[in-house]
């Protein structure tokens, strides 16, 4: 079984939730339980909350009152300890193992409910209902679906003695981490099936990069690309037909989509640059890739039909890694300037960039399926850790913990409704 | 200076495979050499400079040992003699290079007509060129300028004569540094591609 199985990673807010809205989560009565819950339902919901930027869960010790039920609140206690919102709930138990979990979101001001629900639960997925409990309220508070209970996937080396690197998928907050693949060679390059269901990377296990498609559940997987030379950067369209990826076979690494199903290769970039780091655009029309043909890497789109590449990216010398949103109006990248890289946010309609970032080695963004956070990896001293940071750049915390080296992470989709 | 020698001897199913890896020259003597870089991602840079470059004075007349490094006590060596020497051209396998740069050298491609020669000289040889990047910016680009390290090494040695089944080539991108460190010193030793040879 894993080695890192339910490894927690600790999460810790390094920038501005101030000016996030108060809202305050109380502690869930579980007391008419037969054991004790695993997971504090509430302190979750809290976390996943305060992580957005856009809600300020106050502080446990602070909360001015305990009520489980929308009745048995007095709002004018909560107004005054300047709450915006209350959020209530119980945890019952229908037999062994098998629970309800009710709760209330009620706006303080107007002292009425906004959402309640009840919702069944099983030991093993209660921590998952808590994040579809974060969900039901950053969405309606904001309007915005949310993606706290989604995945995501990274790759954790160990450099000790025995070098190891671990393909793992986790909650967004970091817990609950599963290993995906162990191999003692490298591990590059995860990318999520548009379905959530399976994920594409590059293993070495064959002292050469190769790309694989594993189906989560099952673990059943299989080799799609071992051409000679390169086979990197897998990318899925988002029908989830095809798969773009960077071969080298014919002479300098360029990009190539795969369909599947028929194994049928087509050759879309000829130039003798690198062309790298295809992402698909949401209508699956067309590709956005790095490449170094005018000299320094810039982002350039090409259809998928073939045609000749446009550039996108002009600012700056090193613009590489992007990640596309939802909407496709902006792109994440690695943006390097004066030997910093840091990730940027580029606005494709206006050319606007916006450096999210202040240290000097972060890669790999990704963007929540919401399109409101950015996930990536940032180096400090000799290891890698994940941070997101909320698109506006206000918000932006930490996940790790003290057991290797973490990076390439991407954000998985949502799960089907 | 920092030697690099490691041996280590497979016997597999009958034949025996002698991998020699093994660097005598610092990265700084590589990279700061005064002549110019070569395109090595130019063809024809590399072949104008493969020839004027005097394959004949620095490179070895495969086993029969046309060069004087070749002969050891009057008899010739054979290939994993010469690949056990510790010191020549042969010893020199890591190519090092510039930050986002798969150029060589005008120093680097010398060392590789003597290795060009050589495979080109013993069938039994084969070599993987492993190509290495810096820690910085993205590991996908990383991987692919690693590539394109290996490729400029390997047209060189093709140009020399070694044949096409004689090569391999692959990219580790930034994954596996020698040295760990953000430093400049760390990266300049970690952009490289390295020649492990095997001698069937």
């Amino acid at each position: 079984m894993p080695l890192f199985a339910n490894a927690a990673l600790t999460i810790e807010i390094t920038g501005g939730v101030e000016g996030g809205l108060p809202i305050a989560v109380v502690p869930f009565d579980t007391s008419r339980l037969s054991s004790k819950l695993p997971i504090d339902i509430a302190e979750i919901i809290a976390s996943d909350l305060n992580r957005s930027g856009v809600l300020k869960s106050m502080e446990r010790a602070r909360l001015p009152a305990n009520p489980h039920y929308s009745n048995q609140v007095q709002y004018a206690r909560w107004r005054t300890a300047g709450q915006d919102y209350l959020v209530v709930g119980r945890v019952l138990e229908k037999s062994s193992g098998l629970y309800t979990i009710e709760f209330q979101l009620l706006d303080v001001l107007k002292q009425k409910q906004l959402v309640g629900r009840s919702m069944p639960a099983k030991k093993r997925n209660l921590r998952s209902r808590a994040h579809q409990i974060s969900d039901f309220i950053y969405e309606q508070i904001t309007g915005t679906r949310g993606a706290f209970n989604t995945r995501i996937a990274f790759v954790r080396a160990q450099k000790d003695a025995a070098r190891k690197y671990i393909l793992q998928v986790a909650d967004t907050d970091g817990f609950n981490a599963q290993n995906v693949l162990e191999s003692d060679e490298p591990i590059m390059s995860p990318s999520w099936s548009p379905d959530g269901k399976s994920l594409a990377y590059v293993s070495f296990e064959n002292e050469r990069p190769e790309i694989f498609i594993q189906h989560l559940a099952t673990a059943r997987r299989s080799k799609v690309s071992g051409f000679r030379g390169l086979n990197s950067a897998p990318s899925w369209s988002p029908d989830g037909k095809f798969l773009a990826l960077v071969l080298s076979k014919d002479g300098s690494p360029d990009i190539y989509t795969l369909n599947t199903a028929t194994k049928r290769l087509k050759r879309l970039t000829t130039h003798r640059s690198i062309d790298t780091e295809p992402v698909w655009a949401s209508d699956g029309r067309t590709i956005i890739f790095t490449s170094d043909r005018a000299g320094s890497p810039q982002l350039y789109r090409i259809d998928v039909g073939g045609g000749k590449p446009k550039r996108v990216t002009f600012e700056g010398r090193y613009n590489t890694a992007p990640s596309l949103s939802p909407d496709g109006k902006f792109i994440a990248m690695v943006h390097g300037e004066r030997g910093q890289y840091k990730i940027a946010q580029f606005e494709r309609e206006t050319g606007n960039l916006t450096v999210l970032t202040d240290s000097t080695l972060d890669e790999s963004p990704s963007f929540s399926p919401n399109g409101k956070m950015v996930l990536y990896a940032s180096t400090r001293g000799n290891n890698g850790f994940l941070y997101a940071v909320s698109i506006d750049g206000r918000a932006k915390h930490k996940l790790s913990d003290q057991a290797g080296d973490i990076r390439e992470p991407v954000w998985g989709p949502f799960e089907s409704k | 200076m920092k030697l690099y020698n490691a041996m280590k001897i497979w016997m597999i199913a009958g034949f025996v495979a002698v991998v020699v890896t093994a660097c005598a020259t610092t990265q700084e003597e590589m990279i700061s050499g005064d002549g110019e870089p070569i395109d090595g991602q130019s063809q024809t840079g590399v072949v104008d400079d493969g020839t004027s470059g005097g394959a004949d004075a620095t490179g070895l007349d495969g086993a029969d040992g046309g060069d004087g490094t070749a002969i050891m006590d009057g008899a010739p060596m054979d290939a994993i003699e010469m690949l056990e020497q510790t010191e020549g051209a042969l010893a020199n396998r890591i190519i090092y290079f510039e930050f986002d740069s798969a150029k060589l050298s005008s120093e680097s491609i010398q060392v590789l007509e003597t290795h060009g020669n050589f495979i080109a000289g013993n069938g039994e040889v084969s070599v993987r060129l492993e190509g290495h990047a810096d820690e910085r910016g993205s590991r996908e680009y990383n991987i692919a300028l690693g590539d394109r390290r290996a490729q400029s090494v390997r047209r060189v040695l093709l140009f020399q004569g070694a044949s096409v089944d004689q090569l391999e080539t692959v990219s580790y991108g930034e994954e596996q540094p020698v040295m760990s460190g953000h430093t400049e010193e760390a990266w300049s030793k970690n952009r490289r591609v390295e020649l492990i040879y095997t001698v069937n």
